[in-house]
């Protein structure tokens, strides 16, 4: 295949940046976005070009390390999957593709297609753990009986890899798929609802100090999500914050 | 408690609370109105009742004006903060890849709606306002010893302008509920196993309640 890619090029966080056109000839259909990128990067590289900067780690859908807004969606057209899953064989011979990061005000860029995610980890530290003795005397956690129901839906929210992609597709750039899914995973669990009410002010807290937008319900993140968080899991987060609000 | 409103989560739970109070509304403003087709003297009753009653006009229609301000304020507010988090916007976006148009364009619905609403009272309420507390007629009646009220109504459905005005504002009121009606719940924390039912009742609602205002006014415009 032979295509056009239209990539957001930005030497760094105060540069202006603009949209840059790439000729890329003979693409395998096989390959995956991401291995189509290292061969673009050779070329420019070999050229004596500055390559063009992406996020990437494990290349198997679970550290939420890619990220890139493909054609106007994040991670691509295709459905539950990450960019490093996205094959070339969803595009067309002939095909211009727009290449861009992720956009939000609390994800500014670093170069290039890489921003900066940290927002999310600073709202993990805010309350996304359970408090608990690990120096050698931990309980089993299967001793603690747990509903078969609730442990499927804790793991399903677990499930989030934090991309991001919540954030790049929702219109008001919104994080709570993400923040829902955090708070869920403990709150389902009984090791995660004695520190539920702190946890969920928190969370929020930090994610409306980080400038994310408020979620106005449009649904666009569970679509894209690649692990396919549900829209349940914010109103779960929800029914959490307002009841911590009513007893803090 | 501190502090819930100015957080994300109490946004949206203040900006769906206000939404169940108007769709209420909606639902009893419709219920008076579907009388003009059914019974113009009851119709004429119940505009009487609701017009006279102090508990109406004195508790219910000041909560209802600060709920419909409140709606729109918040509507604007929150759309503002959202434009704000993305400050850069995409090139190239695919939003009805994963979302509906509806749920896109919320803000100019209910922009629509809210222009609508200035049409309405300019219509309806600032004449009977005038007549009741400036002139201080509170009998309802035209000179001729009838209720003024289903007259009052007809009459205002002959313009087919204003009665094309009203079918696009339905029109839009509907897509603005297609959305709404189901995200409402959603804020409130109501979207689980056990509510999925609701959505079907709120596409059935958002669809079947403008169509009867619509079906009112070509009623009235085609029939006097």
């Amino acid at each position: 295949m032979n295509l056009t890619l239209k990539i957001w090029r930005q030497k760094n966080a105060n540069d202006k940046g603009k949209l840059v056109d790439y000729k890329i000839n003979d693409v395998s259909p096989d390959m995956s976005f991401l291995e189509m990128l290292d061969v673009l990067n050779e070329d420019l590289i070999n050229k004596g070009d500055d390559p063009v900067a992406f996020d990437h780690d494990c290349r198997e859908g679970i550290c939420g390390m890619c990220s890139l807004y493909i054609n106007g969606e994040a991670h691509g057209p295709d459905r539950g999957v990450t960019t490093c899953q996205l094959h070339m064989r969803m595009f067309k011979d002939g095909d211009t593709i727009f290449i861009e990061p992720f956009r939000a005000t609390a994800f500014p860029v670093i170069k290039d297609l890489v921003v900066d995610r940290s927002a999310f980890d600073r709202i993990q530290h805010a309350g996304g753990f359970i408090s608990i003795n690990t120096s050698g005397n931990t309980v089993d956690a299967n001793t603690i009986p747990v509903n078969k129901h609730d442990a499927d839906e804790a793991f399903e929210a677990a499930t989030c890899i934090g991309c991001g992609a919540c954030v790049a597709s929702c219109k008001n750039s919104s994080a709570m798929l993400f923040v829902g899914a955090k708070v869920s995973q403990f709150a389902l669990l009984p090791q995660g609802r004695i520190e539920a009410t702190d946890r969920v002010l928190n969370m929020v807290k930090q994610m409306d100090e980080e400038g994310f937008g408020n979620c106005t319900n449009t649904g666009a993140c569970e679509v894209e999500c690649p692990k396919g968080i549900s829209l349940e899991n914010i109103a779960r987060m929800n029914r959490e914050y307002l009841a911590a609000s009513l007893k803090g | 408690m501190s502090g819930i409103f100015n957080s994300s989560i109490g946004r949206k739970f203040a900006m769906a609370l206000s939404a169940f109070f108007l769709m209420i509304f909606l639902l009893q403003h419709f219920a008076i109105n579907i009388l003009s087709v059914l019974s113009p003297d009851a119709f004429n009753s119940a505009s009487h009742f609701m017009g006279t009653f102090w508990v109406i006009q004195y508790v219910f229609q000041p909560i209802l004006i600060f709920g419909v301000i409140f709606h729109f304020v918040m509507g604007f507010i929150l759309e503002i903060r959202n434009r704000n988090a993305r400050q850069i916007s995409y090139a190239k976006n695919n939003g009805s890849a994963n979302s509906t148009w509806m749920s896109r364009n919320m803000i100019w619905s209910g922009l629509t709606i809210l222009a609508f609403l200035v049409l309405h009272f300019i219509d309806f309420w600032i004449p009977e306002i005038n007549t009741k507390y400036i002139q201080g007629d509170l009998t309802g009646l035209l000179p001729n010893g009838d209720f003024r009220y289903h007259e009052e109504l007809v009459h205002k459905f002959e313009n087919p302008l204003r009665v094309a005005a009203y079918c696009l504002a339905f029109i839009f009121l509907a897509l603005h509920l297609l959305h709404g009606f189901s995200s409402a719940f959603q804020s409130v924390g109501a979207n689980n196993k056990y509510t999925r039912g609701l959505r079907g009742f709120g596409k059935a609602y958002a669809i079947i309640l403008p169509l009867g205002f619509i079906f009112i006014a070509l009623y009235h415009h085609f029939n006097h």
